[in-house]
């Protein structure tokens, strides 16, 4: 089901995508115009793919109406839910964020709100867009108890011109522990905007695997706010981009106290036309004495055309701490493939095995539940 | 084993290569038959592990001149994986480290696309792993070495017999070691030998490409030849890797002088 747009009165399109219909209709949702390269966060991203859509809500299905909740898991009523809403999104400084109000701005948004107990089974949550044009909407809320565990796997899809817009928030109280992995699957002219906002007590722990791939747009905003310091963190990303596609993240790590941790592994795999991403915020004030943080951006790049813009962004006050950073983008290594060409494996077969070898230290990560859906074959477009 | 009426593997003809416009093979010369174990030494930079990969066909090199013909067919315009698949094999002296690509997967992949050439069927994983375990015996080498990434992490010592285990599975016909021996402690060595004097027969050749005698106490060669500046200058039995042992290479720098004269008389000043 289609809702009506509300916004198609307002001034025709001057030329250009930014004032597209669909640019105006997005801009009235989010109370804000449409980021523009002008503004650091988005230089290299354009949000043409955005633009293209029709500007119309896509009723979302509630996702967890079909799916029963394990043991320790139960959804919080929106009474329950409220005074939890938002919070994780202040800590993090992500209210202001564009993608966290366009999703605020649609107003049929499902809550999907989650509260964990004990140490849970693992939860499948399939947030699909569908195949209709327009954008559709969810928002996540996960607060897990002090000492509760969950591994979690979202699959953001689409198989259609549209926008799937996701917002997530994330407690972590002392000893919670939460495996979180988002497989996002996207299709032809589809875009992706995920926000991930997550607030960790001293003592809990965060392993979040975030792979992308098929999306014209993905955008991925992670952002971590250890409050106390004395968390662990651990962050994976892979985006796989082609054609003329875009993937975009924009990762942000705060400690607010001493002996935080941080391990975070992003890889990026660009073909054709396509461009990729990444700038990783690291920081470290002055109470973070002591923090353990390490950050690696592993880029390979396919075509001639492709193009891979990565940063690391590290703002250190504290002066006791570790803090290591590294980049690296490169083509599949010639000695590599010489040597398996040499053992009779074909031009093509062994840049095949060699993606997937740099694919899979990530997708190993996943939550198991993910293997269901053979993110491999998916990634690298095999049968 | 000479045979004189062995069929011809390899027959290399006045080969000329460059890497990068510098010209490093000048003209080499080698027949290779079916049985016969040849050696190639020489020093640092004398051309010889750069013959190797002019014949396995590796991309930084070209070739400017002469011709490679393998069992009759022009090797040079085949693809290095065309060469593989027909029988060609090179064990690298340095063999690559391929993180997150499982060993026994890509020994699995190779071998197919042999058999596959062979017309033969190509095994799944069960039937492979019987033959990949068999083949093991051949280089005394560990079955964890199957589970883990191509070369990663591996020794020296590890690293060439996995290499000859490769050989053992691919039953090449002609089998170019480039620096086997190097990095090896003694068992190593007599290991990796003792595999190549196993898979050595009537109906294929082997060329080792080796810097010293040690290797050629263990494995005999019916040819020896010295390369120098890009050519083989001398070529012997097996007493000429004795000879060169007690000699040295001194003689090969009075040779190449000599030769030097010969080629071009006016030295401009």
């Amino acid at each position: 089901m289609v809702a009506t747009p509300t916004a198609m009165a307002v001034s025709p399109a001057q030329g250009g995508a930014a004032s597209s219909p669909a640019a105006v209709w997005l801009a009235e949702l989010a109370g804000a115009p449409l980021p523009s390269r002008r503004e650091e966060d988005w230089r290299f991203t354009d949000l043409a793919a955005l633009t293209g859509i029709e500007p119309q809500v896509i009723a979302a299905a509630d996702p967890l109406a079909s799916i029963e909740l394990p043991a320790g898991v139960q959804r919080l009523e929106p009474t329950a839910a409220a005074p939890w809403l938002g919070q994780a999104l202040a800590a993090t400084a992500s209210a202001d964020h564009w993608p966290v109000r366009l999703n605020s701005g649609v107003r049929s948004t499902p809550v999907l709100a989650l509260r964990v107990s004990g140490a849970a089974a693992s939860l499948e949550l399939p947030l699909d867009a569908g195949s209709a044009t327009g954008l559709a909407a969810f928002r996540l809320l996960v607060v897990l108890e002090a000492g509760a565990s969950l591994e979690l796997l979202l699959r953001p899809s689409s198989s259609g011109l549209n926008a799937l817009s996701l917002v997530s928030e994330v407690v972590l109280p002392p000893g919670a522990e939460l495996r979180l992995g988002s497989l996002a699957l996207g299709a032809a002219g589809s875009c992706l905007l995920q926000h991930i906002a997550v607030l960790q007590a001293a003592g809990s722990r965060l392993e979040h695997t975030a792979v992308s791939s098929g999306w014209a747009l993905a955008r991925q905003q992670p952002r971590i706010l250890q409050q106390d310091g004395a968390a662990f963190t651990r962050l994976r990303g892979l985006q796989v981009c082609r054609d003329t596609q875009l993937a975009d993240t924009h990762s942000w790590v705060r400690f607010d106290g001493p002996e935080g941790e941080l391990d975070q592994l992003h890889k990026a795999v660009a073909d054709d036309q396509a461009r990729s991403v990444f700038n990783g915020a690291v920081r470290v004030p002055r109470p973070a004495q002591r923090t353990n943080a390490a950050q690696l951006s592993r880029s390979l790049l396919l075509s001639d055309r492709a193009r891979i813009d990565t940063k690391p962004e590290l703002e250190i006050v504290a002066d006791d701490v570790k803090c290591a950073h590294g980049a690296t983008v490169s083509r599949l290594q010639i000695e590599e493939l010489f040597y398996l060409q040499s053992r009779g494996i074909g031009a093509d077969q062994a840049a095949q095995l060699l993606q997937r070898a740099f694919c899979e230290e990530v997708l190993r990560e996943l939550p198991a539940a993910a293997i269901a859906h053979q993110p491999l074959q998916a990634l690298l477009g095999e049968p | 084993m000479i045979r004189p009426d062995a069929p011809v593997l390899l027959e290399i003809r006045d080969l000329q290569a460059a890497v990068d416009d510098q010209p490093i093979l000048k003209g080499v010369n080698l027949t290779i038959r079916a049985g016969e174990i040849h050696a190639v030494m020489g020093r640092n930079g004398s051309g010889k592990s750069t013959l190797s990969k002019v014949l396995a066909g590796h991309p930084a090199y070209t070739v400017t001149g002469g011709s490679v013909l393998y069992r009759g067919e022009n090797l040079l315009e085949l693809d290095p994986e065309q060469r593989a698949r027909i029988g060609l094999f090179l064990g690298f002296q340095y063999p690559v480290e391929i993180p997150g690509v499982s060993n026994l997967e890509f020994l699995r992949v190779a071998t197919n696309a042999r058999r596959a050439e062979r017309g033969e069927e190509e095994l799944d994983t069960f039937a492979f792993e019987d033959l990949v375990r068999e083949r093991l015996a051949v280089v005394q080498m560990d079955p964890a070495f199957l589970e883990r990434s191509v070369n990663e992490g591996f020794s020296g010592g590890e690293k060439k017999r996995n290499e000859i285990l490769q050989m053992a599975l691919l039953e090449p016909l002609v089998a170019i070691l480039d620096e086997t021996d190097s990095g090896l402690d003694i068992d190593a060595l007599r290991i990796v030998a003792g595999g190549v004097n196993q898979l050595a027969s009537p109906d294929n050749a082997t060329l080792l490409i080796t810097h010293y005698q040690r290797l050629l106490d263990l494995i005999t060669p019916d040819y020896v030849h010295v390369m120098a500046a890009g050519r083989i200058l001398r070529s012997g039995g097996k007493e000429l890797a004795l000879e060169l042992e007690r000699t040295g290479y001194d003689w090969v720098d009075q040779e190449l002088a000599r030769l030097g004269e010969e080629r071009q008389p006016v030295e401009v000043g």
